[in-house]
């Protein structure tokens, strides 16, 4: 099977690789690339631990082939430090204890990040279906959802 | 398993016609994707539609009517403060599928040919009063989304056929859609019972309705008698009594573990008067 060359960027990175047809982002991201944070938990789109974005929409890697990835702009959670400053939800995740086995949270930290760039002051409500589609089952949701709504006024806070 | 990125719907149509073996159309991938990787369905061509010009816009047409792209994803529609000023009901439908990244990917024409008789959009479409464009080996035609799903999981499109674009009608005065359904959980789940309902009123009077159904039996329903029990009526109790007998009536559902035949029935009624009544608050212009 003839393997496909895609030139994207990823986290800000221009990033060349030849992929299966079959190979999903999921699959580029975590085997040609080395980016293992975002995870893989059911494959089907249900669990949102794949959560990347691409054009700064917010989507389930696994749900979305290589070959479609040419020319656009891919943000993982690697991406979301600065270097060794650890990004406020990041810093709030760890603060609030809003993980526990840490498999769903590479994909909680990029949905609510992409959620606080759309809406910097979102109501509970509003995390909590935003985040519908992220699945955890150690915390019981509700330090996540904390955490989140504290990231946010902090960050209205500095701004 | 062969990926094309055709440039026009002619090329797709074409590639499509000319395959011989299983063909997929990838938009969003939301369905195309899950049966590809649990071996479900291996296509031989894959045929992404997406580097086709247009696809991902949403037009108003000069006579009110929408142009939606094949390409559009949930989150654009619901983006788009206009065509959620005019189709509420239709906007929200299609809202309700899968999460917040699903939303970022699934378009309406992939929930139409995916042949769900559960999908969420397509009652909202046909109550509404969509059609798609569909261009094929026999030229160009118009199919009103109502006649396109002839079974679970298959449509009226042939061989080499393709959908190139959603025609919404014009919303027109004193008009309103909605749409409901009955899920165990408060998101993520798939639709026991879905119902759109779409009408226009004179003064008070229903003069025109449009009642779907989603879920009751083996592909989405317009219900004819439905709308006939709420046209000419103010919506008071006793025509909500026979919306819901009507649609109770055209229920055929299936039972399973996420509902029985009698609970089905049931809700269809319940969300039929629900939804009639948010579609006429929302033709008389009160905020629902």
């Amino acid at each position: 099977m003839s393997k496909i060359h895609v030139t994207t960027k990823v986290n800000g990175d221009e990033v060349e690789f030849l992929c299966d047809p079959r190979e999903t982002v999921l699959d580029v991201l975590r085997d040609h690339l080395n980016l293992t944070g975002a995870k893989e938990g059911c494959g089907t789109g249900d669990c949102g631990a794949c959560s990347v974005t691409v054009d700064g929409r917010l989507v389930c890697s696994c749900l979305m082939l290589g070959a479609e990835a040419e020319g656009k702009e891919i943000a993982t959670v690697e991406g979301i430090a600065d270097g060794e400053e650890l990004h406020p939800l990041q810093k709030k995740f760890i603060e609030y204890a809003a993980l526990q086995c840490g498999i769903c949270t590479p994909g909680i930290l990029v949905a609510a990040k992409n959620l606080l760039e759309r809406e910097p002051d979102p109501t509970e409500e509003q995390v909590r279906y935003w985040l519908a589609g992220n699945l955890c089952r150690c915390t019981g949701y509700d330090k996540i959802i904390r955490a989140v709504m504290d990231t946010a006024a902090e960050m209205r806070e500095a701004s | 398993m062969k990926i094309h990125q055709p440039a026009s719907f002619a090329d797709a149509s074409a590639i499509a016609a000319g395959a011989s073996g299983i063909t997929r159309y990838l938009a969003g991938g939301t369905d195309v994707l899950v049966q590809l990787r649990s071996d479900l369905v291996t296509p031989d061509d894959l045929i992404d539609v997406k580097k086709i010009e247009g696809v991902s816009d949403i037009t108003k047409n000069q006579d009110g009517s929408w142009t939606i792209g094949v390409a559009v994803t949930g989150a654009e529609m619901t983006e788009h403060a206009e065509l959620c000023q005019d189709w509420p009901g239709l906007v929200e439908a299609m809202d309700l599928i899968g999460s917040t990244q699903v939303q970022g990917r699934a378009t309406l024409v992939g929930n139409l040919c995916n042949g769900s008789p559960a999908a969420d959009s397509v009652p909202g479409q046909v109550a509404a009063g969509v059609s798609v464009t569909v261009i094929g080996p026999k030229g160009e035609r118009t199919i009103k989304v109502e006649d396109m799903p002839t079974g679970p999981g298959r449509t009226v499109l042939e061989k080499g056929d393709i959908v190139t674009a959603v025609n919404v009608p014009a919303r027109g005065d004193n008009a309103g859609d909605a749409y409901l359904r009955f899920i165990p959980r408060t998101e993520m789940d798939i639709a026991v019972v879905g119902c759109g309902v779409n009408l226009r009123l004179d003064g008070d009077t229903i003069t025109e309705a449009r009642v779907s159904l989603g879920a009751v039996a083996p592909t989405v329903l317009l219900v004819q008698e439905a709308a006939d029990a709420i046209i000419g009526t103010t919506l008071g109790d006793e025509a909500l009594d026979a919306l819901a007998k009507a649609a109770e009536a055209a229920c055929n559902p299936i039972d399973d573990k996420r509902g029985t035949i009698e609970f089905r029935v049931e809700v269809a009624g319940v969300l039929a008067k629900r939804a009639a009544k948010i579609a006429y608050a929302r033709a008389k212009g009160e905020a629902v």
